[in-house]
């Protein structure tokens, strides 16, 4: 079948069903269940407010938990075993963690995870911040904010060919293409530099791009916490005498402090996970590996399910901390 | 807020020139691929797409006319008169050229020996003249004029020249050759059913979350809470297992319903925020009239939250489209048939890395969806994303 037409059919049945499936269960729920007549009548209709619930949840408790909550638990078992031939499974312990701990290639994956761990998220929290409080001071700043803010619609496969373009090293004796080979040139560089391939300064040149996606991201929400704040407190500093410097550092800054924590959280979230711009732009060449692309290298490549399930286990691992955060706010909120 | 501030003019003006600053820097990127698609192979390679924008100096190399059918008699010496440009098949007409000449020659050793108008001698009376515009004029005896015709060496400066040629051919190449217009209605027909359907099941979850009372449901937004940040590489493996053994396998099947799986956590906690907040009245009122939770959700909550289903639908069509992820995981198999835009740019990455035409006009193709969208619904996304961001 046409795939076009096959994803038609899946949109009517997907649709349809979930439409027909909360319609039916509650029509169910409501006149052959528990109708609301008859001699039990008050009782029927507590009963089903008390099921119906359940009825809108289904669908989606069944989903979370299949394709999230289960391949935690999943994973987790995976990372103890090894697979043997024949589809049988072994207990091996820590076996796979210690393993992989002895590669070099992991142990490079792990300090350019850190590198990009620091780096990202401050250089964009920084630059976003930094446009924020220019652009909400002059007219055309929502047009600068939309430019700022563009990068985020553009594929991380998208932006690694507009990098790649950029990073573009041609011959001495031809014009270079690429721009950063141009300048370095024009600022007298003896030859030009295949930038992607010098190690450690590479990773520099792969974070690069994630900054440009993200900043536009950081740039929004700390806008919005910068309109937030209350005005007072800052005619308060004018009449003091502080200068827009002091305004900006001592009076604005510290009052946005939760939401520049959301902001840097959120962006790390993002950059443990980051994969394709790795995968397309060097594939872990030239000392780029990170962890997600050497999971995936380990499960698909090498197809070993164990050690890819331990890598997995490990990116889990650094995600902890801002899950149980978020969860700690999230029900500190609701109280 | 900047009458308060007591704005002071000279840094007005740091500000303007700062912002103007990054804004290019942030465009620049985006600039040069989407420049570079408009210009052909050779063009990339012979200079940086920045000098594209200008008129640039370029040497060109043309032959004059063939003398067998276009020479004349004139006062006794044969003469082929034309422009090169035209006969190049750059322009109509000779009062179109845009080009400038600076220097021309006739010879490949020295490219730029005469000046326009100057008249080069080519030896026993022969000679050739050409003018800014490059008109030429070769002059000569029968047998001078005659055989093969001379090269003319041209050194001007040239306007920008921009084609859709690449376009073309990515995208509507018969052979199909670099496989783009496949990978573009895959995309789509991943894109659209996963977009849809996880909406639908969240919005009922969320408004159960929202507005409904039972045991248990702190519990179940605090999960949904910290499925949000689960990275997605823990489910790939097992989600594999499981849709193999169902018998799904790799296909349009498997990656709907990952994509719908990832994608719930943000729906339903985007959604169930939204609705939390609409106000108590409406509800409570309705539900005296005798509504039904269910159609309480379908005739006022749904209506009611368009924006937020609107954000949750600009991240989940962006994010889809945008995935590579688990399109390689879930969906592309060997045959390759099933391949998307993603897939298909990092494929070319590697088979045609030094193929720039194609590359850029790809990745544009690829990136022109999504930014229209963005350009279109931004008020949603920014909505969105503040909105979704954990407090």
């Amino acid at each position: 079948m046409n795939p076009a037409l096959q994803g038609l059919l899946m949109i009517i049945i997907g649709v349809g069903g979930c439409v027909g499936y909360f319609y039916g269960a509650n029509v169910f729920l409501d006149k052959v269940l528990y109708p609301a007549s008859g001699p039990n009548a008050g009782r029927n209709i507590n009963r089903a407010n008390m099921i119906r619930p359940w009825v809108f949840l289904f669908p989606a408790m069944a989903a979370l938990g299949l394709y999230l909550a289960y391949p935690v638990v999943e994973t987790l078992r995976m990372s103890f075993t090894e697979r043997l031939s024949g589809g049988r499974e072994q207990f091996v312990g820590f076996d796979n963690y210690s393993q992989m701990f002895g590669e070099p290639k992991f142990r490079e994956a792990l300090r350019n995870n850190m590198l990009w761990l620091i780096i990202v998220p401050a250089m964009s929290t920084a630059l976003g911040l930094l446009a924020a409080q220019l652009t909400d001071r002059i007219r055309w700043g929502n047009i600068a904010k939309s430019i700022i803010f563009m990068p985020m619609a553009i594929s991380f496969v998208g932006a690694a060919v507009i990098f790649k373009l950029i990073y573009e090293a041609r011959p001495i004796d031809v014009q270079q293409i690429g721009v950063l080979n141009a300048v370095y040139m024009q600022l007298g560089g003896a030859e030009p530099q295949q930038w992607l391939t010098i190690p450690l300064w590479n990773n520099l040149f792969l974070m690069v791009v994630l900054v440009w996606i993200q900043t536009g991201f950081a740039m929004v929400i700390l806008s919005a916490a910068l309109r937030g704040i209350p005005e007072e407190t800052i005619e308060a500093a004018i009449i003091d005498g502080a200068n827009p410097f002091q305004i900006f550092f001592k009076i604005k800054v510290p009052q946005i402090m939760g939401t520049i924590v959301v902001v840097w959280t959120t962006i790390t979230i993002t950059v443990l996970k980051v994969f394709d711009i790795v995968f397309a732009m060097t594939n872990g060449q030239w000392e780029t590996q990170v962890l997600a692309n050497y999971m995936y290298d380990k499960m698909f490549r090498a197809n070993d399910w164990g050690m890819g399930s331990a890598a997995a286990m490990v990116i889990m691992l650094l995600v902890m901390p801002i899950l149980v955060w978020n969860v700690y706010n999230a029900r500190k909120e609701m109280r | 807020m900047d009458s308060i501030a007591g704005k002071k003019s000279g840094l007005t003006w740091a500000v303007h020139i700062s912002v103007a600053a990054l804004v290019l820097l942030w465009i620049f990127p985006t600039l040069g691929l989407f420049v570079s698609s408009f210009r052909t192979g050779d063009q990339i390679t012979a200079s940086g797409w920045w000098k594209a924008l200008f008129p640039s100096e370029q040497n060109e190399q043309f032959r004059a006319a063939d003398p067998e059918d276009n020479r004349e008699l004139i006062d006794g010496v044969y003469v082929v008169a034309g422009n090169v440009y035209v006969e190049a098949g750059k322009v109509d007409d000779p009062a179109d050229v845009a080009a400038d000449v600076s220097a021309w020659g006739v010879s490949s050793r020295e490219i730029s020996a005469y000046a326009p108008g100057e008249t080069a001698d080519m030896g026993e009376g022969e000679t050739m003249t050409v003018q800014a515009n490059g008109d030429y004029v070769w002059l000569g005896s029968d047998e001078q004029i005659s055989g093969r015709a001379p090269r003319i060496f041209v050194t001007a400066l040239s306007p920008p020249d921009f084609t859709l040629q690449n376009y073309n051919n990515v995208l509507f190449d018969p052979a199909n050759r670099e496989g783009m217009t496949k990978a573009f209605f895959n995309t789509l027909t991943v894109t659209i059913p996963a977009t849809i359907i996880p909406i639908l099941i969240a919005a009922f979850a969320a408004y159960a979350l929202a507005w409904m009372d039972f045991p248990g449901r702190a519990l179940l937004i605090a999960a949904v809470v910290g499925l949000l940040v689960v990275p997605l590489q823990l489910a790939l493996i097992p989600l594999l297992k499981i849709h193999n053994d169902i018998g799904i396998g790799k296909g349009y099947l498997g990656v709907w319903l990952a994509h719908t799986g990832f994608g719930l956590p943000l729906a339903i906690y985007l959604l169930r925020n939204y609705m939390v907040g609409l106000p108590k009245d409406i509800i409570e009122n309705a539900k005296v009239d005798g509504a039904t939770d269910f159609q309480i959700f379908t005739k006022i909550i749904l209506p009611l939250s368009f924006p937020a289903l609107a954000s949750f639908a600009i991240f989940q069509f962006l994010w889809t489209w945008n995935d590579l992820l688990v399109a390689m995981v879930f969906l592309i198999d060997s045959s390759g048939e099933t391949t998307v835009m993603t897939r298909q740019i990092v494929e070319l990455l590697g088979t045609r890395g030094g193929d720039w035409e194609i590359l850029a006009t790809s990745a544009f193709v690829s990136i022109a969806v999504p930014l229209g969208v963005f350009f279109a619904m931004q008020k949603y996304l920014v909505r969105g994303l503040l909105a979704g961001s954990v407090k």
